[in-house]
Formats: C-alpha cells, structure tokens, sequence
C-alpha cells in the first residue's frame, strides 16, 4: 500500500458541512430553520437541570449528603472565582457566569457522544459574545450616565473616535470567533485524522490504529479545548465586564 | 465546457494556496505563545508559591494570542471546504 491510500478514502472524500436542519417554519413570511444545533441546546439544558435539580433535592443544614456537599463546592467555587476576578460587589454576576461556563462547556462536550458540538455553530458563541456586550454597555451607562458614556468614546482626543467604536465592535467578535474557530478546528482535524485512521484500517486489513488514537486526539480537542475555551470565554467576560465599571479596583486580567 | 473545467480547475487551485497562505498567521502566535510560556516558566522559577496565579494568566493570554492565528485557519478551512470563489464564475 502507499501513503497516497491514507488519503484517498471513499470518492466523496470528507466534506464538512453546518449544522443539518431538522425542520423549518414560516412564520409571517420569514423563515425559521430550526438546526440541529437548537434541538442538541434543549437536550444539554433539560440534562442540566435534571442534573440540577438532583444535586439540590432534600439539602439539609446538617449532615449534609455527598450529593449536597458537591453542590454547595460548585457554588462556592464559582462565588471565589467571581469575587477574585471581578471584586465583592460584582458577586450578583456569578449565576450568568456560571450558566455561561456550563453551556458552553457541555456544549463541547456533547461531542464526545457522537452528538455535533453547539459550539462548532457560529450562532451559539455569538449569541454569547451579544450578551456579554450588551451587559459591558449597560454596565457603562449605569455607572457613567448616558452622556458619559458617550464622552468614553471621544476619550483622550476626538479624533480617536472610530477607533473606538471599531474596538468595541471588535470585542464580541473576537469573542466569539475564537471561540467557534477553536471547536471547529478541532472537529474539522478530528473527522480528518479520523478518515485517514479508516483508510489506513482498510489498507492493513486490522483496526490496530483505530483502538488508542481516537481517545488521545479526543482528550485534547474536546477535553482540553472545549474546557480552555469555555474559561477562557468566561474570564473574558468578567474582565470586560469589570472593567466597563471604569473604578479600577477590580483585580483585572488574571 | 472545456473553458470552464479549466476556470475550475484553476479556483480550485488558487484556493488550495491560499489557504496554504493563510496558514502563514499560524508564526505569529506561536512565537507569542512561546515568549509568554517562557517568562511564566521564568517567574515561577522566581516565585515558585504563585505558580497558580502565574498559570492561570498565562493561559489566559495564550488563548487571547491564539485568535490571531485562529482567525487564519478559519480563512483556510473555509477555503478548503466552502470553496466561496467557485460560485462567482
């Protein structure tokens, strides 16, 4: 056999495509697609607060149960995440914080059972990365007043002007696109090493290479980045967030 | 028919170096990542108690580094894939 096998495969070779819609509705003549990508969200946020829910049944104030043990450690893990990154007085944010790690996390983990990552769908980081930003604005309006937000972007001379606005702008798009192309570099290299793992099956004739190969490439490209990135987005957020406070008591980037 | 197999032929081609090209942003964080994984390796050695500060913002700054190069294999799977110059033909 020659190298050139590894490569050549099935005729239509690999072909990376969105995520398929399951149906779509018309609704006063625009029309919904609805994806796979918001069919695979429901069953992440219905695991989740199964899950949920099961953690917080019957707490008790004493002789708390291992199950409730795990539940207060995660709260409070990410109450000290909050109040080292972003102050004490920013502790109301931890939920939003919390909820943001948690889909965005299982959303790349979901593809580990086969199932396509939320994530690996523009939409999804986007939707993110608008929140974020319309909290960094509101958060500046209220503490600045209107008009003084409007004076942060004429801030050391007018001439700086659309360069700020750019910046802003650049914030949830980068955000995001980091985000996305991350996880989607990853599915993209997994399914090619993955079809050059079959090709080379079929060529020697053993599934030898298809037995630990997957499992290390799976534990970088989804363990590792799904979770990095997911931190990542979150640590992010608090900054900007924190720092469109403009008293610059927070601890800031670490 | 012959023209346009050429015309294709020819997209096909330039696409395929360009997103070799692009892949050229790929330099530009790794040198950045190494620098600031080599001065967290250096400050820990310093202060070997704030390792954990130390980690967690270099990873941060890592990530932050990342999108440039990102941004650059985004170009070239999409070149690769979606083949966008194909339908202006």
């Amino acid at each position: 056999m020659q190298i050139s096998d590894f490569f050549r495969g099935s005729p239509d070779g690999v072909s990376v495509t969105g995520p398929k819609i399951v149906c779509s509705f018309d609704v006063c003549g625009v029309t919904i697609n609805l994806t796979e990508t918001v069919v695979i969200s429901w069953i992440i946020i219905a695991a989740v607060t199964l899950l949920l829910l099961w953690l917080t049944k019957d707490m008790q104030t004493k002789a708390v149960t291992k199950r409730q043990a795990v539940a207060e450690w995660i709260v409070q893990t990410v109450y000290s995440l909050v109040e080292d990154t972003m102050g004490k007085h920013w502790r109301h944010f931890a939920p939003y914080i919390a909820s943001l790690f948690t889909f965005s996390i299982f959303g790349s983990l979901i593809s580990m059972l086969g199932l396509r990552s939320v994530t690996a769908d523009f939409n999804a980081p986007l939707t993110w990365a608008l929140i974020t930003f319309v909290l960094i604005h509101g958060t500046n309006i209220r503490t600045h007043g209107f008009f003084g937000y409007l004076k942060g972007y004429v801030d050391p001379v007018p001439v700086m002007l659309p360069i700020n606005i750019l910046s802003e702008i650049a914030t949830p798009v980068s955000m995001s696109l980091r985000h996305f192309g991350n996880v989607v570099s990853g599915m993209v290299i997994t399914s090619l090493l993955y079809f050059a793992l079959s090709a080379a099956t079929k060529g020697l004739g053993i599934a030898l290479l298809c037995i630990g190969v997957p499992a290390v490439l799976s534990l970088y490209f989804d363990l590792f980045s799904g979770f990095m990135q997911a931190f990542v987005f979150i640590m992010l957020t608090m900054v900007y967030i924190s720092n469109a406070d403009g008293s610059q008591e927070t601890a800031g980037a670490n | 028919m012959e023209n346009e197999m050429i015309a294709r032929a020819i997209v096909l081609g330039a696409s395929a170096l360009g997103a070799g090209t692009a892949m050229i942003a790929g330099v530009g964080p790794g040198i950045g990542e190494g620098y600031a994984v080599g001065k967290a390796c250096e400050s820990i050695g310093r202060q070997p108690e704030s390792s954990g500060a130390v980690t967690r913002t270099m990873f941060i700054g890592c990530a932050v580094a990342e999108s440039t190069g990102i941004y650059g294999l985004l170009v070239a799977l999409l070149l690769m894939f979606i083949n966008p110059f194909i339908g202006k033909l």
